[in-house]
């Protein structure tokens, strides 16, 4: 069985877990072009490598950022949101 | 069955990138109808390797947008003939095709589904356990008491199987007669763009100029378009599939269960077929799980608990280059000479010739056919999305 490290609850079962989305910085609604708007609204990365993701522990209430090859499914990194940086 | 020319010649006319039923379908109706014969279909494996031999071979039309139900429909009319046409045995079978209703709300869906599709022109109607049980003697309408009972079913007599492979190599075999050079094992590894025009393609035998591409690898599509910079709003899910030891032939429908996520059929080796849905989270292996396997038998066991002794003979998974309207992708790009037929989800298997039909129309004119204007990629920017609910990824 696959398994998920939530950085509050350590390592969980997958099927505790929901996928949220990859990680998108929204331009601001009020100055982005449509161009750029447009990108944001449909437009998804989607390319082999790896993917910085939104991941929900649902038992939990967690939303976390995790750092996933998704040609190898292999979580690399989880953290909470903002707090990249001083993980490492 | 059709030639392997040993080397890449310096120019193409058209180079079409990916050796499935799309690619093959594009590459012999550009020699058939509109005699462009000096192309090159570019296949990184074996021809079919991808989602063309890895679908569940279900060729339907009941979809609900105007745009989705004519074009599937104008599929299923090109497959009806298509054994003929290319002389080649598809296997090609009517089988009638069912999606059950397990609760009231369900089964007013269904309702809601056929009213649609007769008002598009499609054979669809609803009918009741009655009709089902005379047709599927085997099933259980109650479930086993495991899950909801079946209320009813859309129910819609085109609904198809054929032989999935055999539609890759009959196309193959056709364009190779054409003219049309296969080059199987050659991986596109770049695609040379000047002053926003394609020039050529990198492949690892070699450069080809060519100013005409065609992307035609669905599941792979991200590959290709993250080489050039086009984003796209496509994401990739696996879905697995599996099959069982033969039995005689006691299945004459398709079955589909929204509900228990399974869509099973009796193909013509007297394999029981059965897919699921999407797996939750985007991942571009096609690996299959044990996970997967438990559920998909569990559900088949819900509806025909007398198979309970029949073994699975193997499992795969596919990938599904899933759009978020459930319509595909096709057509021009804002790269002139590249042209994109992508989005093909859980549905692109029964839309194989038309899309090669309407693909190949497309690069010969260097505009998009009527039937596809509607699923190009400008409707995004555009704000012009065809929500397809019909499609089998769309639970209801």
């Amino acid at each position: 069985m696959k398994s998920i490290s939530c950085p509050i609850n350590g390592t969980r079962p997958l099927q505790e877990f929901q996928y949220g989305g990859e990680v998108r910085e929204m331009p601001d609604p009020d100055r982005a072009s449509d161009e750029i708007w447009t990108d944001y609204l449909f437009n998804r990365r989607g390319e082999p490598g790896v993917t910085r993701e939104w991941w929900y522990h649902q038992p939990s209430g967690t939303w976390f950022i995790a750092e996933r090859d998704i040609v190898k499914d292999e979580f690399l990194r989880t953290y909470l949101y903002g707090s990249e940086t001083c993980d490492e | 069955m059709f030639r392997a020319p040993e080397r890449l010649k310096d120019e193409y006319d058209v180079v079409i990138i990916g050796g499935g039923g799309h690619g093959l379908a594009a590459a012999y109706y550009l020699a058939k109808d509109h005699g462009i014969t000096n192309v090159a279909v570019l296949e990184r494996s074996y021809i079919g390797a991808g989602g063309t031999g890895r679908n569940t071979a279900i060729i339907r039309s009941n979809y609900l947008t105007p745009e989705g139900a004519r074009f599937y429909q104008a599929s299923i009319e090109l497959f009806q003939d298509l054994s003929r046409a290319l002389n080649f045995n598809l296997f090609y079978s009517e089988r009638g095709h069912f999606t059950l209703a397990h609760s009231p709300a369900s089964l007013r869906t269904q309702r809601w589904r056929a009213e649609v599709n007769q008002h598009l022109g499609i054979d669809s109607d609803v009918v009741g356990t009655d009709f089902i049980k005379r047709t599927i003697p085997e099933i259980d309408l109650a479930c086993g008491g495991h899950q909801p009972p079946i209320l009813g079913a859309l129910y819609h007599p085109p609904g198809a199987i054929a032989r999935h492979d055999a539609v890759a190599w009959a196309y193959a075999r056709g364009a190779d007669r054409a003219g049309v050079e296969i080059h199987q094992k050659v991986a596109v590894t770049g695609v040379e763009i000047r002053d926003g025009a394609v020039t050529g393609v990198h492949t690892d035998k070699g450069f080809v100029k060519t100013k005409k591409v065609l992307s035609a690898v669905a599941g792979w599509t991200t590959y290709i378009t993250s080489m050039i910079g086009l984003r796209t709003p496509l994401v990739i899910h696996p879905l697995q599939a599996l099959v069982t030891e033969p039995l005689k032939p006691w299945l004459n429908s398709i079955v589909v269960s929204a509900s228990l996520h399974l869509y099973v059929s009796q193909s013509s080796r007297g394999e029981l077929v059965t897919g699921a849905s999407l797996d939750p989270y985007p991942v571009l292996s096609m690996r299959s799980s044990l996970d997967f396997a438990e559920g998909s038998c569990g559900h088949l066991l819900d509806l025909f608990p007398f198979l309970g002794d029949i073994k699975v003979l193997r499992q795969w998974g596919g990938l599904c280059d899933m759009t978020p309207d459930f319509s595909p992708i096709m057509g021009t790009t804002p790269i002139a000479g590249f042209y994109i037929d992508a989005g093909w989800g859980t549905w692109g298997f029964k839309a194989t010739p038309i899309s090669g039909k309407t693909m190949a129309f497309t690069l010969a004119h260097g505009r998009n056919h009527d039937l596809i204007k509607a699923f190009n990629l400008s409707r995004f920017p555009n704000f012009q999305l065809v929500g397809e609910k019909g499609a089998a990824s769309v639970g209801h």
